[in-house]
Parts: C-alpha cells; structure tokens; sequence
C-alpha cells in the first residue's frame, strides 16, 4: 500500500518534473536557421569552391599535376618576346599565356592539395557552398579568359585528358 | 437553437415557409454552424500544436505558408488533403470502410449539440446533458474498430482493438469524475451546471473544494487517454502500428480522422472547461471587475488554455507501455475517483 502510494506521488512529481523542462525549451532560443532567407556563415578556411584569379595565374600546372582527380584541365602558350611583360601581384613574371583553366567541380575531392603548390597563391578555395545547376556541364568552371595566338583552341572544352 | 430559430424568424416571410422548413432550417443552421467553429478551431488547434511541439524541441515550426508564422499551414494542408487521391485498397471491407471516418467524427460532433458556448449560445439544452455528451463521445469506438476491421490490415486491427480496449476502460474513471460535479450542482444539464459556477472563479467547482480539484486532474487524465493522446497514444504508435486504425486511409477520409481526432480534443477540453472552469462565466465577480468579455471568448479562452496543456503534456512525456495503461486506468484513477465521490457526497450533505 505504502509502495502504490510512493510510486503514484514519484509518477507524479516526475510528469511534472518533464512538463518543466518541455517548458524551459518553450521559450528557448530555437536552433533553426531559416536557409534559403538566413545563410550559414562558413568558417574562415571552408574547403568548398575552387577559385582561381587568373590575374595571378602564371600557367605553371603545378595544381593540375597534383590533382588526384585530375579535375583541373590547363593549357598554356608561350608569350610572344615582343609582347609587353606582365607581373603577377606578388611579382612573378608571366610567361605563359593560359588560354584554358577549367575545373570540373563534379570530380573535386575538395582536399585542396592544388592549392598549396601554387606559386602565385592564386588559386583558392572559397566559402561558396551553393553551386546547384540544370546542366551538369554548368560545374566546370571556366576561369581563362586570354584567347591563344598561335593555337586554335579547341571549341568544346573537355575536362578529359585521356 | 432557440436562439437560433429566433434569429430565423427576423428573415421576411419566414412564417409562410412550409412546416417543414420551419422545423428543420434550424438544425440546419445550428449543424452548419458548429461545423464550421469545429473546422476552424481544428485548423487553428493544428497549427498550434505544431508550433508548441516545435517550440518545445527548440524548432521554429512552419514559417512561411501565409506570411506570419506559417498561420496559413494547415490550410494548405487540408486543401491538399481534398485535391488528394482516395485510396480504397482491394481486400476492404468497402462500406465500413467508406463510412468509418464519419462515424468517429459524428461522435465529436453530435457531442457539441449540448455544450453552451455562451449564456444563450448553444444548441440545445438537454436536462441530460453530459450524460448525453459521454454516450456520444464514445460513438467514436465503434467507427475506430469500424476503420482498424474494415481496413484488412493487421496494424489497423490491433490499433483499434487497442483503441477500443482503452477508451472503454478510461471512460469509467472519466465519467465518475464528472459525476463529482454533478453533485454539487445538482443537475445534469449543461447550461444548469454552467449556472451554477456563475460570479467569478472562486465559484467554478475546481475551486470549491479539494476533491473536485482531483476529480478534474482524473478527469483530465481520463480524457487524455479518451482523445488517444500522448502518453496514451497506443492506438496510433508510429514506432509499433505505423499510425494504427488509419493506416490506410487517404486523402479526405484521412483528414476527417484528423479532423475528428482533434474536434475530440476539443470536446473534452469543452467539457472540462464546462464542468470544472465555469464554462463562458466570467473570471473575476461583478463586485471586482467590469464583466466586458463576452462569453464565448471566455468560455474559447478556457478551451484553449486547456489543449495547451495538452499539447504540452504530449510534448514532454513518452508514451505508456499497454500494462502501464490499464494498471493507470483501474489501478489508480478508479479507485481515486471513487474516493473523490465519496468526499464531494460526504461534503455535499448538509450534516
């Protein structure tokens, strides 16, 4: 007798107990984050999009060679002697006109291994994280913008290289 | 639907309608109105539940439907529901399962006839009332067993065996619950029992003495499991029946079970307000305070405070294992509630 009435005041102090927390969590800042109105903010150094300032670019390859995807295609011309030279923002000379840089973001594996070999320090990856498109063909990003001289460029890029 | 008829009766000509007419015009009425504050109680009552559950799991819930807090939701929802397709399966049994939806429904709704919204806004008043609304609060039994039979699904059958085996027991202590109010007041009626609580709150019967007070913790208990909510949720537990006796409805007869789900919510929060709350009397005595709210808004006012807490409790317990069920049921709120009609008749005789 003693025990059913301990376990009805224990049954009823512990509903009550829950019905205390479930109220705390009421009025608690909830976690959710509206998304496509609020984004996230990525932390400084998020290995999302790959992002190359062809400015800097020097056409060296070093990123293409050590892509383990082989998702970075280059192709590069020698620039003219009479040609003016030009200077990287950190000073290099450019001797390579890169008239192809694409990256085919469907085959990154995002380890940013072909950021660390690059010279110039110019190609990146950034926080952009949104990168939905209709077309598959819409992820290979295309960074060149000189057209080459000597070489007729070929006229549907193709990441492959076999 | 006195009152009702009264109203009828401002229309021009109405006294050359045929009899008929005159006799039924305001049943009509009276059911189209009651549907109509059922429906839109239930679309508000499910949009709030899903507000306070995700507010209670620290989410924001639906945000954008309608602009302000995704207040347009279950509308949507609801006009999905009607545009859906209605999947009869091949093996049912077609006319009990056709009919199973209205049937659970009917037994909210008929309920409604005798609860007083306001000092003269209700329906009608049986000299029966509550005893009339527990009978037909328990129609909703026969179209569960009706939905879990005819559906020729196992988890639909043991959801409303479930379903039936838990109703019958909870309405015992729930009903004699009730009948610690029916003492004091001395009636059955609704609109009498309403009467009685009149001239502010110390006068509702929650507050006249201790034992109602329990009576109306056993009641709100009782009712719980009468409404298949958590923690009494059983007969629809997701993680054991996949949802138990509507398994296999679709489309509009699964909202009407939706909807009857919740219009019995209401009906017990309804008649909890009623009979333990003062139903539509004021809170404060005139002596205090101007009696400006009108009763139908208070009377809502209690109602919905009510269903907060049941969705709060929903919110924050996990469900009750079968044997927990039963043994909660004749275990505890029987004998309880027995005691407590004792204590009101021993405090109600004039020694």
């Amino acid at each position: 007798m003693l025990t059913y009435f301990r376990n009805l005041g224990l049954g009823l102090v512990t509903v009550l107990n829950s019905m205390g927390v479930a109220w705390r969590h009421l009025f608690t800042r909830s976690v959710t984050l509206q998304y496509p109105t609020v984004k996230w903010q990525m932390p400084e150094g998020s290995r999302m999009r790959l992002f190359n300032k062809i400015e800097d670019c020097i056409g060296c390859g070093q990123c293409a060679r050590v892509c383990p995807t082989d998702c970075i295609t280059i192709q590069t011309e020698k620039r003219g002697k009479d040609e003016p030279e030009i200077f990287a923002s950190d000073g290099t000379v450019i001797k390579l006109r890169t008239y192809v840089f694409d990256i085919d973001m469907t085959r990154c594996c995002y380890c940013a291994l072909c950021t660390f070999p690059c010279p110039t320090l110019c190609l990146v990856m950034t926080g952009a994280y949104e990168y939905s498109v209709y077309d598959k063909d819409e992820h290979i990003y295309h960074f060149a913008k000189d057209k080459p001289l000597t070489i007729k460029a070929p006229k549907v890029l193709s990441t492959d290289k076999a | 639907m006195e009152s009702i008829a009264q109203l009828l009766r401002l229309i021009p000509k109405y006294e050359a309608f045929p009899q008929l007419v005159q006799a039924l015009l305001p049943m009509l009425v009276s059911c189209v109105l009651i549907f109509a504050v059922l429906a839109l109680a239930v679309l508000f009552a499910v949009w709030l539940e899903r507000k306070v559950s995700a507010h209670i799991q620290d989410r924001l819930g639906p945000m954008y439907v309608g602009g302000w807090h995704g207040w347009a939701q279950t509308l949507a929802d609801a006009l999905k529901l009607l545009l859906k397709e209605d999947i009869v399966p091949a093996s049912t049994d077609r006319i009990l399962y056709k009919m199973a939806p209205y049937i659970v429904f009917l037994g909210a709704f008929a309920a409604f006839v005798v609860v007083p919204f306001g000092a003269s806004s209700f329906v009608t008043d049986l000299n029966i009332g509550i005893l009339y609304v527990v009978a037909v609060g328990s129609l909703s039994v026969v179209g569960i067993i009706m939905a879990g039979w005819a559906s020729n699904n196992k988890y639909s059958l043991y959801g409303g065996m479930r379903a039936a085996a838990q109703i019958i027991s909870y309405e015992i202590p729930s009903a004699i619950a009730i009948m610690a109010v029916v003492i004091p007041a001395g009636s059955l009626s609704m609109v009498e029992i309403v009467n009685a609580q009149k001239g502010g709150i110390q006068n509702w019967f929650v507050f006249r003495n201790p034992f109602i007070f329990l009576a109306f913790i056993v009641y709100f208990v009782a009712s719980l499991a009468e409404v298949n909510r958590t923690p009494f949720d059983i007969p629809e537990a997701e993680s054991e029946l996949v949802a138990g006796y509507h398994t296999e409805y679709s489309g509009m007869r699964f909202a009407f079970f939706f909807l009857a789900e919740y219009a019995n919510m209401f009906l017990v929060a309804s008649v909890a307000a009623t009979l333990f709350l003062g139903g539509w009397t004021q809170l404060l005595p005139a002596s205090i305070a101007p009696q400006i709210l009108p009763g139908p808004v208070l009377f809502f006012g209690k109602v919905l405070v009510l269903i907060f807490i049941q969705m709060w409790l929903r919110w924050s317990l996990p469900r009750v294992r079968v044997d927990q069920l039963m043994y909660l049921s004749w275990k505890v709120l029987l004998p309880i509630s027995l005691v407590l009609v004792l204590g009101v008749g021993w405090l109600a005789v004039d020694w």
